[in-house]
């Protein structure tokens, strides 16, 4: 098995020292910072575009919602609106749910066996692991923002309070930072150490994760270790993001790393099941309304197919129909 | 059942580590009692399927068209432009193990190619080999694999080993699916010619006579009168069912199950019961039909164009009839296709009336444009308006517990309203723990037509987790009876019991209900629909 993890953490440790090795001996600045950059952001605008559009120009022949709840029939019956959803709003109830609070992996119920009995526990590390590494993504995201607006947007620096409110004396420590550092850490070592995950697991689950861990580590390090330049970082993102490229004098090589990985990430995610941020919102199993007998759902290649009719079928059994006193449209 | 493993054995040594090798690498091993015969060509030939041919899943040549790669792969093609549940989940799974040991043949058998996102991998590493750049440049260490026989085989195996129940669906993330996976790889196969019997043949029966067993009109007719004697032998009334009636006020239609096996008959004789009585008491006109004498549809579980097919004669007949609205019977994925196929496929079906209850006023809002009913769906309605005459006592032998049926649960969300019935008509009644039921209910480890006599040891196996939670409300609160609304639970459940728990029976839920509903005019009863003595009438 540890062929595919270990395939993974080779191919994370190669970009790692291709990016030094191109910046530190070979000086390629502008194409580490400037080049792959803006062609990665190209791939990843156009990749998920592409793969969004492609899901959505699929038909949705049928309307098969998973009921994960009481269906909405007689009055006196208690509906499940936000598990068996009856309206459109219902419907953004359960995808909200889904999305912002990833509702299915909150069932999670382990199986175990224990003597003659099976028992299926809550189990919620996996929800919990989810939860934060996702979130601290979003949140350290956000943070990034400042790099690429001046001024900074007031929810950036509104974030970045709430994120630094346990003070850990200088610098500013986030607890974003932590928080992905330790989501991806576990997600990771849960892969590869409970059994099933495991087994199940592909070079590609692995490959994220690790490269997700080598951004948040040279992320990491350049804050609060190697203390890279902030404000000359700023003067190359804002030319980036201005057209107006320039890779200004003094950043250290570990910059162009984290930038480099963080490209390598945005030029594969979506080729990759990274894509499930996007198919969360198009699973026919969560996005429809569950009022499948109030409502016609419309079929667009519906096609007419042979039957059996009652007429052939009638004069396959005339003789015994009329002799078992059966009605029958034609007596002959 | 003679030669399965006694049911301690197979639940002391079911093991759950993974195996050392990884899954690629180990190729399937088709095992007796696993799987289930491949299809009778007569059958498939009855309805024009392609590739029909002999061939038998031991044999190591499965006689395959020539181009059977180019059949599949366009076949897959086609279905991934056609079905957005396919294409998205093929994309979408991060392998989060979520689903891993959520499903019932996991559970039963620990063949890690039973985990729900494995089944789906096997379809998904073919996928990624034909249809995607990373899969076509790395291969391998991407999850790829190229198609061959022994692949074929792989999916043929594990594919007649899910149910379709979604339990799966129901934990995952993203929502995916792996019976709409199995439903497509089936549609798959069907190309291929690879159906098995015991979905094949009903198909065609059904086609032809109008339901799976082949039953013919008379022979219909003759089946449903034998249980009339039977119903005037316990309560003195004749119930006189009406066939093929044009002008009724519904059709009924339940799978044919109930008509031709037991404990299903006796469900079949509690419907023609309530009907009876409701004919007396408030002039309900209620008719059966021969040529729709099917409720239940294996063409479902053969490809959406066959269920479509099958599905087809109950708008037909109740056009033909003229009647008002269809009411459904006690049946599992008959429910499923009603309730999420019918009206796309078959409908609109605007020569019907939208469903209200003539008795108690209800409109049943929402079948409002399916204009189909459930049997529980009514009855509650009924029992709730105080409709129904009922005596729960002459059910007190029995300690009940309620089986939620994968798809009435999981594509269709009905729960309560059979709970409701129950506890109406019984005065016992314990549900198994909350994690084993409602959304979270286990199959019966026969459904999507593996209810076969061959592949008894999956079913024991597949059915286990279910048969647990029997069990254990068996040695808690002495329940002896197992309710359910399904006929594929009826037919299967008598063996899975007698396998795993003996002391517990099944039966219908209308079954119960007709136990307890007092005829108008009936006779002092002394047995229950079975023959069996009513509490304190023992002698
Ligand atoms: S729960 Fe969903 S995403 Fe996770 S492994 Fe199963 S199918 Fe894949
Ligand atoms: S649908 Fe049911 S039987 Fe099929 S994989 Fe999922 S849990 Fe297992």
């Amino acid at each position: 098995m540890n062929e595919k993890y270990l395939f993974s953490l080779m191919s994370v440790v190669l970009l790692f020292l291709l990016a030094y090795a191109g910046v530190e001996v070979a000086g390629l600045q502008v194409l580490f910072g400037v080049i792959i950059p803006y062609m990665a952001l190209i791939v990843f605008l156009a990749g998920f575009a592409y793969r969004v559009i492609q899901w959505a120009q699929t038909p949705v022949p049928y309307k098969i919602p998973t009921t994960g709840g009481q269906q909405k029939s007689l009055p006196w019956i208690q509906h499940a609106a936000i598990d068996c959803p009856d309206t459109k709003a219902q419907v953004v109830g359960r995808m909200a749910m889904e999305v912002l609070l990833f509702r299915s992996l909150f069932r999670n119920l382990v199986f175990k066996k224990e003597g003659d009995k099976l028992a299926y526990r809550m189990e919620l590390f996996l929800w919990l692991g989810a939860i934060v590494f996702h979130y601290a993504f979003l949140v350290v995201t956000i943070r990034h923002l400042r790099f690429f607006a001046e001024p900074v947007p007031f929810f950036v620096t509104g974030l970045e309070k709430v994120d630094s409110f346990l003070q850990l004396g200088l610098p500013v420590v986030y607890m974003s930072g932590i928080a992905l550092l330790a989501g991806v850490l576990y997600l990771a070592i849960r892969r590869i150490y409970v059994g099933h995950t495991r087994y199940i697991s592909l070079a590609s689950d692995f490959f994220p994760l690790f490269l997700i861990l080598a951004i948040a580590v040279t992320g990491i390090m350049m804050r609060y270790f190697t203390k890279v330049d902030i404000p000359t970082v700023k003067e190359l993102t804002m030319g980036l993001v201005t057209f107006r490229p320039a890779v200004p004098e003094g950043i250290g090589t570990l910059f162009f790393v984290h930038l480099f990985l963080v490209s390598v990430l945005l030029a594969y995610f979506p080729f990759s099941k990274l894509m499930h941020m996007g198919g969360v919102f198009f699973s026919p199993t969560r996005n429809m309304t569950c009022n499948t007998r109030a409502e016609r759902h419309v079929n667009p290649w519906n096609y007419p197919v042979p039957v059996h009719t009652y007429e052939e079928y009638e004069d396959d059994f005339r003789e015994h129909m009329i002799e078992a006193g059966l009605p029958v449209e034609k007596k002959e | 059942m003679s030669d399965l493993p006694k049911s301690e054995e197979i639940l002391k040594d079911v093991e759950h580590a993974p195996p050392k090798k990884g899954w690629m690498n180990i190729p399937v091993d088709i095992r007796k009692g696993m799987y289930c015969y491949a299809a009778n060509p007569k059958s498939l030939n009855a309805l024009g399927f392609p590739n029909v041919h002999e061939w038998n899943p031991k044999d190591e040549d499965w006689n395959l068209p020539e181009n059977w790669q180019e059949i599949l792969h366009k076949g897959f093609k086609e279905r991934l432009d056609r079905f957005r549940s396919v294409k998205v989940f093929m994309d979408i799974c991060v392998r989060c193990g979520a689903c891993a040991d959520k499903c019932h043949y996991f559970i039963g058998t620990g063949d890690p190619k039973n985990m729900p996102v494995l089944r789906a991998e096997l379809l998904r590493s073919v996928y990624r080999n034909d249809f995607t750049l990373a899969g076509k440049l790395l291969g391998k260490i991407a999850g790829a694999r190229k198609m061959d026989e022994d692949v074929l085989k792989e999916w043929w195996y594990y594919l007649f080993q899910c149910s379709e129940c979604r339990r799966c669906s129901v934990f995952c993330p993203y929502g995916i699916d792996t019976a709409e996976i199995t439903i497509f790889g089936r549609e798959l196969l069907n190309l291929l010619g690879l159906n098995i019997d015991w979905i094949a043949t009903p198909v065609a029966n059904c086609y032809r006579t109008g339901n799976h067993l082949g039953i013919q009109p008379h022979a219909f007719k003759d089946m449903l009168d034998f249980f009339v004697e039977d119903i005037e032998d316990i309560t003195g009334i004749n119930v006189e069912p009406q066939f093929n009636k044009k002008g009724a006020d519904i059709l009924f239609i339940t799978p044919s199950g109930d008509v031709f096996a037991d404990p299903g008959t006796y469900t079949c004789m509690g419907y023609m019961m309530l009907f009876k009585y409701l004919k007396d008491k408030y002039g309900l006109d209620v008719t059966w039909s021969t040529y729709a004498s099917e409720g239940g549809n294996f063409g479902f579980f053969t490809s959406h164009e066959t269920m479509k097919r099958l599905n087809s004669k109950m708008y037909a007949e109740a056009k033909r009839l003229g009647v008002k609205w269809i009411l459904g019977g006690e049946c599992g994925h008959m429910w499923r296709v009603i309730n999420q196929y019918m009206d796309t496929m078959n409908g609109p079906a605007d020569f019907l009336e939208e469903p209200v209850n003539p008795i108690t006023g209800t409109r049943f809002e929402n079948a409002k444009s399916t204009k189909m009913v459930h049997i529980s769906e009514f009855t509650a309605d009924l029992i709730k308006h105080g409709k129904l005459d009922l005596d729960p006592s002459r059910n007190d032998d029995l300690k009940v517990t309620f089986h939620d049926s994968c798809n009435p649960a999981r594509g269709m969300g009905m729960f309560d309203e059979p709970r409701y019935v129950i506890r109406s008509v019984c005065n016992q009644f314990y549900d198994m723990p909350r994690n084993t039921i409602r959304e979270n209910t286990f199959c019966c480890g026969s459904g999507s037509g593996l209810n076969a006599g061959e592949d008894m040891e999956l079913r024991m196996t597949g059915g286990l987790p279910r048969a647990n939670a029997v069990k254990f409300v068996h040695e808690k609160h002495g329940v002896n009876m197992l309710a359910c609304v399904c006929a594929i639970d009826r037919a299967a459940f008598p063996d899975l019991m007698s396998y795993w728990v003996p002391e517990v029976d099944v039966t219908g839920l209308t079954e119960l209900v007709a136990n307890a509903l007092i005829l108008p005019g009936e006779k002092q009863r002394e047995t229950n629909l079975r023959g069996e003595p009513l509490p304190g009438m023992e002698e």
